[in-house]
């Protein structure tokens, strides 16, 4: 197998994980499109230094051949299959009752002045 | 020193995601065991998907710039490290994204 075809593959179960097996659906979520740009600019930069500078090499009889940001197209899939994986299960032991709480953005000083702000507008 | 390029690589990755813990209060590290329940099946399949890929020759790592350090399989630590640091800073940066946001993900 190519890693073309196992980046799809990876992509194919990680969106099976999200919908059917966990049930998660963070793919039809908001704050998973909206999260995913800035993990995005972050693995192409990151991803980049890695591929740009020779740190990890590709067999070029693997990959289809077109490159973004040094990385083969496939590492946006692999960082895609990875990304989506990741959130599905933190999301998943939320809804068993695993440390729920204490929720994101709960307690900090500058979201709480930021939406002062908003309101008093 | 070349031979932490990779390592440092994750470590700007880890530095350009933590800050969003204590600012933000994310609260992502302070829930630790969920964290490290969720790091569990991604580092493991994901490390399988690596052993495979090495094996198949997909791709190799310069041993000029990682640690040296080999698990077994050709696995380099450094590539488990990778498998680790890279889902913390996913989580970190959709809490984030979340708590900016107040929209639902499933879990509330």
């Amino acid at each position: 197998m190519t890693y073309t075809a196992a980046a799809l593959l990876g992509v194919a179960g990680a969106l099976v994980v999200d919908l059917l097996v966990l049930r998660t659906r963070l793919v039809t979520r908001l704050v998973f499109w909206a999260s995913y740009p800035i993990v995005f600019v972050f693995q192409l930069l990151s991803n980049g230094i890695l591929t740009g500078r020779r740190i990890v090499r590709y067999d070029p009889g693997a990959v289809l051949g077109p490159r973004i940001a040094h990385a083969p197209v496939e590492d946006l899939l692999f960082g895609f299959a990875m990304v989506l994986f990741t959130l599905s299960i933190w999301i998943f032991l939320g809804r068993l009752g695993i440390q729920r709480g204490p929720a994101a953005g709960e307690g900090s000083a500058l979201l709480r002045r930021l939406r002062d702000r908003r309101s008093t507008d | 020193m070349r031979h932490l390029a990779y390592v440092l690589v994750l470590a700007g990755c880890l530095a350009a995601a933590l800050w969003l813990e204590p600012v933000l209060k994310v609260n992502v590290l302070r829930r630790w065991r969920r964290l490290l329940l969720s790091l569990l099946p991604v580092m493991i399949v994901f490390v399988l998907w690596d052993l495979k890929a090495i094996a198949a020759g997909h791709w190799t790592f310069d041993p000029a710039q990682t640690t040296g350090i080999m698990l077994p399989g050709g696995l380099p630590l450094d590539e488990v490290l990778f498998f680790a640091v890279v889902p913390v800073c996913a989580i970190l940066g959709f809490e984030a994204t979340r708590a900016v946001l107040r929209t639902p993900a499933g879990d509330e």
